[in-house]
């Protein structure tokens, strides 16, 4: 390459040298000057290493070494110091980037050449006014500017947060010197000569370095600010790539990020992890100047970031895991997976109801999921997915669970099944579907008179039985009567379901999208209830209490 | 399904946990002597350690070790409890391992935590170690692109000491006797099938951790008493700190606080795996032994039908089994989560 390129690269490094040493040599291969700063805590031997590493280079130039801790005015300091030695030196640079050990470039160096070429006067500097600067992530923003900080955030973050809490509290609020309008922004920047200059020659500089010396994170403010007064052309974006994650932690690039990193429009990105062999030697080799060019698609690499944020603040619905597990309460979230039905006592009204749900809604749905004896799965299955076994006693083990693995594990499917005062399932678990939003339960009152009126025995005294049946289903509708219910809830008596059913049930129907299965299916059948009258009055005569017996009252 | 603990119930129950904690240090600094040093490494400051129980699994061995180098395990810190197989001589003969052996009951060591807690109180302050069984390949999200020491960073950098990896229980088609292992070559290739969703979570107040239980062991042999079913729950990565001491195998740990592995509010936080290739055709003849030895499970008897069953070598594949397809499968599946490390 010619020794004329008019770029200049100041890099900050502190540790892992040996990439940083890879990178600089990136840049000096393509003529670019280069200034490393290394930070006062690395280890004399590594610079050493680092020095030897990169042997005599007439472009290379080491800067005055600071301590530069995060968020510290050093790191301004640092920044300043390197781009005086780079303008100094290097007469013919017309842009100065300003780039980290760990940042990695994206695109040969030609591009970005041609690119700044192509912009002479242009200055790439994210500065955003702090009034619109809602994106911060982690942290205060308006208040940078207006409170002192004196202590360091990392290592006395108590101090700091009382100095903070004192402040505000006595309201002490600190000027902005003016004419300074306060910007922040992205500490990687790309700056003119002329711009750059201007910054370090402004006669006000003492006044305004003694301004942000005192202010929280200052590399993220001091060139952004700065810029305002005297640039000609901002472009305010960053060449530099940076994923912030919700704690305001750059994420770090691993290998496996390398398709992704290909499909960015920026020309360097951080952080790299040191050990990422596989992007390094692709990066920093000739090979993405010889694959053909992708179309840059940055939705995508923000895409990936904000589902992984969303996995990890909001999490996937219906799931509980090893790692998440909410608890109820939790305003807003569902409980479960996916949409699911529960019927009670539609199938001792209807002929064969199970199967006529499935042909009209187009679903595969349960019997009895609680039955005492197994689980009733659909068709019979001794497992359903993901493994769920048919077995009474590992499913009345954790019914909840049971449920919400159902769910789990058949998400995308509508889940219907029949439940009854009869099973086992807890009171809790209709507390629990009661809210859910996913729930929609649809109940026939007294429904559990009519397989005992078929014959099937009683479990001990008939009466009790009764009794006790009754008793459960008024402990359900009392909870599915509740306030605050979040399924959709409908209970008709076994008395308004035999007198005209057809309305009722193409309301439910309907309601899980099954109108058109209904017009090719029709209604099931009532099963057969001829006597049902007589065997009320039996149980009346038997001394069923009366209150009771209305229910099943036509 | 979680429910917070009121104010002052927990406090108690973080005073009780204390004490007991500082018991079982006590117990495990009492039981050293019934480890020999036999062979000792040295290792770097940062290496990220790993601390295994084992005995006769020479079948299991090379893979172990080639997965673990692979992830970035600097050192290895065997305790051999009296092999009969080669298993002794090759751990000793490793260059990148230390090994203690013992001839003492593993169930009188409570499991070989004891003699876990001591090494581990004795080794491995301020390192990363793992600890998983010889039977146990630990994968997490990233795991084939990001080694170990990348994740152990980030955990770092968020301020989290222990990451959760829950034990899923991989399975042959087929009777266990039936399958073909050649030993050195990955398990998962022979058992390759899983159970996807039928784990069940409960939580405990007192240790404030998760207990997982289900898996084809439950859905095969535990029936009738699910509650007697293996615990899956298992925190095989942590930074330990002369503080903490193991309660239950690596089920739970104290203080209490570290168990708090998984996020109460709606989020994820990051969790891995723990490959269980228990199920090696083997299986079905060391569970005849397992049943006479009685050195595994708190209250044998109850476990003699569960040994019997397995020594009959049955089929656990159902026609809902999954097929096991990496991590990326798993993490779709809720059993692992990248909880935010993107």
């Amino acid at each position: 390459m010619t020794a004329s390129a008019r770029l200049g690269v100041i890099m900050l490094c502190h540790t892992a040298l040996p990439r940083a040493a890879q990178v600089a040599r990136f840049w000096l291969a393509a003529g670019c000057p280069v200034v490393l700063h290394i930070d006062q805590a690395a280890p004399e031997h590594d610079l050493a290493a680092l020095r030897d590493d990169l042997g005599e280079q007439p472009l290379l130039r080491f800067s005055r070494r600071h301590r530069c801790e995060w968020g510290s005015w050093e790191i301004v300091r640092a920044s300043q110091d390197a781009a005086e030695v780079m303008l100094r030196d290097f007469a013919d640079v017309n842009h100065v980037l300003l780039s980290s050990g760990a940042c990695l470039p994206l695109r040969p160096a030609e591009d970005l050449l041609a690119h700044l070429n192509a912009r002479p006067e242009t200055d790439f500097i994210e500065s955003v006014a702090i009034t619109h600067a809602t994106w911060i992530m982690g942290g205060l923003s308006q208040e940078r500017f207006t409170l002192y900080f004196p202590f360091n955030w990392r290592r006395q973050r108590w101090l700091f947060d009382q100095s903070v809490e004192v402040q505000r509290k006595l309201g002490i609020r600190r000027k902005v010197p003016a004419p300074l309008e306060p910007h922040m922004g992205s500490q990687w920047w790309c700056l003119t000569r002329k711009t750059l200059q201007a910054i370090l020659d402004d006669p006000d500089r003492p006044r305004f370095e003694r301004y942000f010396r005192r202010n929280w994170i200052p590399d993220e403010s001091y060139f952004q600010t700065l810029v305002r007064r005297h640039a000609t052309g901002i472009e305010s974006r960053s060449l530099t790539l940076v994923k912030f994650d919700r704690n305001g932690r750059p994420n770090l690039f691993y290998d496996d990020h390398l398709h992704l990193l290909r499909r960015s429009d920026c020309f360097l990105a951080r952080k790299i992890w040191p050990e990422a062999e596989k992007l390094y030697g692709f990066f920093l080799s000739d090979k993405p100047a010889s694959l053909p060019p992708v179309t840059p698609e940055p939705a995508k690499i923000d895409r990936y970031f904000e589902l992984a944020e969303r996995q990890r603040f909001e999490g996937r619905a219906g799931l509980y895991m090893q790692s998440r597990f909410p608890s109820f309460d939790v305003a807003g979230t569902a409980r479960t997976a996916g949409p699911y039905s529960g019927f009670s006592g539609f199938d001792h009204v209807f002929e064969n109801f199970e199967h006529w749900l499935g042909q009209v809604t187009g679903t595969r749905p349960h019997g009895h999921l609680y039955a005492p004896e197994r689980v009733q799965f659909h068709g019979g299955a001794q497992v359903w997915h993901g493994a769920l076994s048919a077995s009474a006693g590992l499913r009345d083990y954790n019914p909840y669970m049971f449920l919400t693995n159902l769910l789990w594990a058949t998400r995308g499917e509508v889940q219907c099944f029949c439940f009854g005062p009869e099973d086992t399932l807890p009171d809790g678990l209709v507390d629990f579907m009661t809210h859910d939003p996913n729930a929609s339960l649809s109940l026939i009152t007294g429904a559990y008179l009519l397989p005992l009126f078929r014959g099937r025995p009683p479990k001990g005294e008939l009466l009790a039985h009764i009794g006790a049946m009754q008793q459960r289903e008024q402990a359900w509708i009392s909870i599915l009567r509740s306030r605050w219910v979040q399924a959709r809830v409908r209970i008709w008596t076994l008395g308004e379901m035999l007198a005209d059913p057809a309305p009722r049930l193409e309301e439910l129907v309907e309601g899980m999208g099954g109108g058109a299965g209904l017009r090719a299916h029709g209604l099931p059948a009532l099963r057969p209830i001829e006597g049902f009258d007589a065997y009320l009055a039996q149980l009346r005569d038997k001394g069923l209490p009366p209150a009771i017996l209305k229910e099943f009252q036509r | 399904m979680f429910t917070p603990l009121p104010n002052a119930l927990d406090r108690w129950y973080r005073f009780r946990m204390d004490w007991k904690r500082r018991r079982l240090r006590a117990r495990a600094i009492l039981r050293r002597g019934e480890l020999t040093c036999l062979r000792r490494g040295s290792w770097d400051r940062d290496a990220i350690l790993l601390f295994c129980t084992i005995r006769n699994e020479a079948e299991r061995l090379d893979w172990f070790l080639h997965h673990y180098r692979t992830l970035g395990v600097g050192h290895f810190i065997f305790v051999d409890n009296d092999s009969t197989d080669d298993t002794r001589a090759r751990v000793l003969a490793l260059p990148d391992a230390t090994v203690y052996a013992t001839g003492a009951s593993y169930k009188a060591a409570r499991f070989g935590m004891d003699w876990i807690n001591w090494l581990m109180l004795r080794h491995a302050q301020g390192h990363w170690c793992v600890v998983a069984d010889a039977d146990e390949l630990l994968i997490y999200p990233h795991w084939q692109t990001r080694p170990l020491p990348a994740l152990t960073k980030w955990l770092e950098a968020q301020g989290q000491p222990v990451m959760p990896a829950m034990m899923l229980e991989l399975y042959p088609k087929g009777p266990l006797d039936q399958a073909v292992y050649a030993p050195g070559t990955d398990p998962t290739t022979c058992l390759d099938w899983f159970d996807a969703g039928n784990y069940t979570i409960t939580h405990k107040p007192l240790l404030d951790c998760l207990l997982i239980q289900g898996g084809p062991r439950a859905r095969c042999f535990f029936e009738r008493a699910p509650n007697r079913a293996p615990t899956l729950t298992k925190l095989p990565l942590i930074r330990w700190s002369w503080h903490y001491a193991w309660v239950n195998s690596t089920h739970s740990i104290l203080p209490r606080a570290l168990n708090r592995v998984f996020a109460t509010d709606t989020g994820e936080r990051v969790a891995g795996a723990l490959l269980h290739t228990k199920f090696l055709p083997t299986v079905v003849e060391k569970s005849r032994i397992e049943k006479v030895r009685a050195q595994h499970f708190g209250d044998a008897p109850v476990f003699d039908s569960y040994y019997d069953s397995v020594a009959q070598a049955p089929d656990l594949w159902c026609p809902a089994s999954t097929r096991y397809g990496g991590w990326e499968q798993l993490e779709d599946l809720g059993l692992m989560s990248r909880g935010g490390w993107a």
